[in-house]
C-alpha cells in the first residue's frame, strides 16, 4: 500500500498548478473571465494534454495515454483553482464518449469538435411524461419520410433544453418489434418550427429543465447513432458515463469543510455551536461517511490505475447512491445549523451559482442547495433505481418480480 | 499511489478463510458460544500453526512481522468466521510488549507469545467506563501492582496480562501471581470472554516504555476492532442474502422483494465503502504518524456503529427465526456489540475525533 503519487506524478502536479496559476485569470480571485478568455485557456489546456485526455487529436482532443492518476490530480486542481475542465455538460460528457464508440466517421467529424467547443450545445431526450424508471417503454416516435425522420411525441426533464442546439435521444423507429429493439439512438436540432421547449419550473423557483414537444419535428435519415433498433445498447454507454459524472468526492470533501465552518460560525444557546456535544459528535459521525468515500475512491482509482477493476465493482456501483445521500445528509445538518432568518427565507431563485458552487457558505446557500440536492438524487436514476442495480448487479439478487407487456 | 492490497495481502486473507472455513464453522462457534469458556485450546494450537499469534511480531522471535494492516486484515477475517478465543488480547498483548517492552523481557516473552505457547491480554478497564489512563487509578510501587481492572478479554486463561496503570504506564503480571484473583464477568458475546481482576500488591514487573507505547497500544486494539466489525457486518449481510433467496413466501423467494433487496442495498452501501476507513487507519498506524491516533478512532466509531447497525436490520430480516436463540444471527450481533463497546464506544471516540481535529 502506497498513498503518495511518487516524484514522476508529483512533478506533474506542480506544472498543472504553474500552468492554471500563469494562465487561468480567476485563479487569484480576480473577475471571472469572459468567453473569450475562457476559450483561449481551453486551447491552451488541450494542447497541453490536460483537457479532454480521452479524444483523439484529430477530433479536437488531447489524446493522451490512459493515466487516472494524472486525470486525478487535474480534477483535483482544476477544481481548486475554480477552471473549467473542458466544457461541462452532457455534450462532452455523454454524448462524445458515445459518437466515439458508436457514431460514424461522418458524425464524429460533424459533431465532435464543435461540442468539445462549446460551439454545439446538447440536450439528452430521454425520459417521457408515462415513461421514466420504465425508459423502455417509450412512445416518442420517429418515421422515416424521404431522407428525414419525422418525430412526434413528448419527453420531459430534459435539463437545458432551453439552451440547447441539438438534442440526443432514444426515440421509437420500429413500432411492431418489442420494447428494446423498437428503439433508435437520434440526434436532431433544437432550433426548428417543430420543437416546442417548455420550461418546468422546479421547487428550488428556477426552470432548468423542460418539457419538449414535437409536432413534426424533423432530422435527416443520417442523424442516427448505431442501426435502428440498436438505441438501448448505444445509450448504456451514455448511461454509464452520467453515472460516472456524479460521485465527485471533492466536491463531498468541500461540503463538508464548509460544514465545520458553519458550526464554527453558528451559535447554539448563546455559545459557538461547534462546543456542544450532539454538534460535535454529529459532525464526526458524518466524517466517518465522508472519509470512507474518500479513501474509498483512492481505492477505486488505484484498482483503475493498476487494472485491478473487477475488485472494486461493488464499491464503484454504489458510488451515486452513497454520494447522493450523504450530500443530503450533511445539507440538513447545515440546514439545521443555520439561523432562523436563513431557514425560513426563500432560495435565491437568481442564484446560477448554486448547482456548481463550490461553496456552500455564502448568504442563503444552505438553504437553496438542500433544495437543490434533490435534483442530483433523483437525476440519472433516482435512489431507488441505484438500490435495483446495487442490489441486482453488485449484490447477486433475482431480478424484480415485474409484469412486462 | 496503490491504495490497494498486495498479493500477499490477498494470498493471507484467502488462505485465513480458508482456514476458518475448515477449523471453524459455525456450528463450531456456538459450541463455543454456548460452553463455559470461549477459549478452546485445540483451535488455538491451530491458529498458531498457522501463524495467526505472531502476525506482528519480529521474525527473530518466530513471529511474521507484518504491519498492522495485516494483522487488521486477519482480523477482519476473524470476525467473519465469528472465531472463539483471545486473538484480540493476545495481539495487544505482543504489541506493548514489543513496543514497550525491554529487550530481555521481549526475548523472554515474545517467542513464547508468537508460537501461542502462552496466552497474552490486556486490563484496561476500570469502573465507569474508563478507557483512559487519565482516568485510571492501578498503581505500580516497589514491583507490586495494586487496583482493580474491569473487562480482562480471557484473563482466566490468560499466562500473561498488559496491566495498564494510572496515567499511562504498564505493567506485566502472570498468571497465578499471589494476589491476583480473577473475577469472572458474564459477558454478552459469548466467543470472547470477559473478566475482572482484583490486583492486591500483585508482583509485578514495569514495561520500560509503557507510557509512550500506550497511544499505539490504543490505536492498534480500536483499527483490529473495526476491522472485526468490518467481517462480522458484511458476513451477516451475505448470510441474510443466502436465507432471503431460500425462505419462500407468496411463491417468491423473500430476498425478491423489493422492499428486502432496497434494505439489503441501503445496508451494503452504507458498509462497504467503510472497508477503506480501516485500511487507511492501519496503514496510517505504520506510515502516517500524524494520522494513526485521529484515523483510527475515526474507524472504530464508524464501522463498529455501522456494524452493529447492520446487525440489528438483518436480525428483522429474518422474521421471527431471527429473534431466536438457535438462529445464529446473534451470535455475530453481540460480536458487533463486544466490538462497539470494548475500548469505548462511539461516543467516545468521536468526542476525541472532534478535540483531535482542534474544534
Amino acid at each position: 500500500m502506497d498513498l503518495s503519487f511518487g516524484p514522476e506524478h508529483e512533478r506533474f502536479r506542480e506544472e498543472v498548478r504553474e500552468f492554471l496559476a500563469e494562465h487561468w485569470p480567476a485563479g487569484d480571485g480576480g473577475p471571472p473571465p469572459g468567453a473569450g478568455q475562457e476559450a483561449s485557456f481551453r486551447a491552451l489546456a488541450i494542447e497541453r494534454g490536460y483537457v479532454y485526455r480521452r479524444i483523439p487529436r484529430r477530433y479536437g482532443g488531447s489524446e493522451q495515454p490512459a493515466d487516472p492518476l494524472r486525470e486525478d490530480i487535474l480534477r483535483r486542481e482544476f477544481f481548486a483553482a475554480g477552471a473549467p475542465l473542458g466544457i461541462p455538460g452532457v455534450g462532452p460528457a455523454m454524448l462524445v464518449p458515445t459518437l466515439l464508440e458508436h457514431g460514424s466517421e461522418e458524425q464524429r467529424e460533424e459533431f465532435v469538435a464543435p461540442t468539445l467547443r462549446g460551439e454545439i450545445r446538447w440536450c439528452q431526450g430521454y425520459s417521457e411524461p408515462g415513461s421514466g424508471s420504465d425508459l423502455a417503454s417509450l412512445q416518442t416516435r420517429a418515421e422515416p419520410d424521404g431522407d428525414e425522420w419525422v418525430v412526434n411525441g413528448h419527453k420531459i426533464w430534459t435539463s437545458s433544453a432551453h439552451l440547447a442546439d441539438w438534442m440526443f435521444g432514444l426515440f421509437r423507429t420500429e413500432p411492431g418489434e418489442p420494447r428494446h429493439a423498437g428503439i433508435s439512438y437520434l440526434l436532431l436540432p433544437m432550433r426548428q418550427p417543430g420543437v416546442e421547449v417548455r420550461p418546468l419550473r422546479q421547487m428550488t423557483g428556477t426552470a432548468e429543465f423542460n418539457e419538449v414537444f414535437f409536432d413534426d419535428a424533423r432530422t435527416p435519415l443520417r442523424n442516427i447513432v448505431g442501426r435502428r433498433g440498436q438505441g438501448w445498447k448505444v445509450s448504456r454507454t451514455t448511461l454509464v458515463h452520467e453515472r460516472n459524472m456524479i460521485g465527485d468526492p471533492a466536491r463531498v470533501q468541500n461540503l463538508f469543510s464548509d460544514l465545520v465552518e458553519l458550526a464554527r460560525g453558528a451559535r447554539l444557546g448563546g455559545r459557538p455551536a461547534l462546543e456542544d456535544g450532539g454538534v460535535r459528535r454529529r459532525l464526526v459521525e458524518l466524517e466517518g461517511y465522508v472519509r470512507a468515500q474518500q479513501y474509498s475512491g483512492y481505492r477505486q482509482l488505484s484498482a483503475t490505475a493498476h487494472g485491478r477493476e473487477d475488485r472494486t465493482r461493488l464499491p464503484t456501483l454504489m458510488n451515486k447512491l452513497y454520494t447522493t445521500e450523504l450530500v443530503k445528509r450533511l445539507l440538513e445538518f447545515g440546514y439545521d445549523l443555520i439561523d432562523s432568518d436563513e431557514s425560513l427565507a426563500a432560495p435565491d431563485e437568481n442564484d446560477a451559482r448554486a448547482r456548481l458552487a463550490r461553496s456552500a457558505n455564502y448568504p442563503g446557500g444552505w438553504t437553496t442547495q438542500y433544495l437543490y440536492a434533490h435534483g442530483a438524487s433523483i437525476a440519472g436514476g433516482s435512489p431507488n433505481i441505484q438500490r435495483n442495480i446495487i442490489g441486482e448487479r453488485g449484490l447477486g439478487l433475482p431480478r424484480d418480480l415485474r409484469q412486462t407487456p | 499511489m496503490d491504495f490497494g492490497l498486495s498479493e500477499e495481502q490477498e494470498l493471507l486473507q484467502e488462505t485465513l478463510r480458508d482456514f476458518v472455513a475448515r477449523e471453524c464453522p459455525p456450528a463450531r462457534v456456538r459450541e463455543r458460544f454456548e460452553a463455559d469458556g470461549a477459549h478452546d485450546p485445540a483451535l488455538w494450537s491451530a491458529m498458531a500453526e498457522v501463524g495467526l499469534c505472531g502476525l506482528c511480531l519480529p521474525e527473530d522471535c518466530g513471529g511474521a512481522q507484518l504491519e498492522l494492516l495485516d494483522l487488521a486484515l486477519a482480523a477482519e477475517v476473524l470476525g467473519e468466521g465469528g472465531v472463539p478465543g483471545p486473538f484480540l488480547g493476545h495481539a495487544l498483548a505482543g504489541l506493548a510488549l514489543l513496543h514497550a517492552g525491554s529487550e530481555e523481557q521481549r526475548w523472554r516473552w515474545l517467542p513464547r507469545l508468537a508460537s501461542g505457547e502462552a496466552i497474552g491480554s490486556v486490563a484496561l478497564a476500570e469502573p465507569d467506563s474508563a478507557w483512559e489512563p487519565e482516568r485510571w487509578a492501578a498503581r505500580l510501587l516497589e514491583g507490586r501492582v495494586g487496583g482493580a481492572k474491569r473487562l480482562v478479554p480471557h484473563a482466566a486463561v490468560a499466562d500473561l496480562i498488559v496491566v495498564g496503570l494510572a496515567g499511562g504506564g504498564m505493567a506485566l503480571v502472570e498468571r497465578g501471581a499471589e494476589g491476583l484473583s480473577v473475577e469472572p464477568f458474564a459477558g454478552v458475546d459469548g466467543t470472547r470472554d470477559l473478566a475482572g481482576l482484583c490486583l492486591d500488591a500483585v508482583p509485578a514487573e514495569a514495561l520500560p516504555g509503557g507510557s509512550e507505547a500506550w497511544p499505539r497500544l490504543r490505536d492498534a486494539g480500536l483499527v483490529l476492532l473495526a476491522a472485526d466489525s468490518f467481517g462480522s457486518a458484511w458476513k451477516l449481510i451475505r448470510d441474510t442474502i443466502d436465507y432471503l433467496g431460500t425462505r419462500r413466501q407468496f411463491g417468491t423467494p423473500l430476498v425478491q422483494f423489493q422492499s428486502v433487496k432496497h434494505q439489503l442495498a441501503d445496508l451494503a452501501t452504507e458498509l462497504e465503502p467503510a472497508r477503506s476507513l480501516y485500511w487507511y487507519a492501519a496503514h496510517a498506524f505504520d506510515h502516517i504518524p500524524a494520522e494513526a491516533e485521529r484515523s483510527a478512532a475515526l474507524a472504530k466509531a464508524h464501522i463498529t456503529d455501522r456494524a452493529l447497525h447492520v446487525a440489528r436490520e438483518v436480525l428483522e430480516l429474518h422474521g421471527g427465526i431471527g429473534f431466536t436463540w438457535e438462529c445464529d444471527v446473534h451470535l455475530w450481533y453481540k460480536r458487533a456489540m463486544w466490538n462497539r463497546a470494548f475500548l469505548g464506544g462511539p461516543d467516545h471516540h468521536r468526542e476525541r475525533c472532534a478535540r483531535l481535529a482542534g474544534w
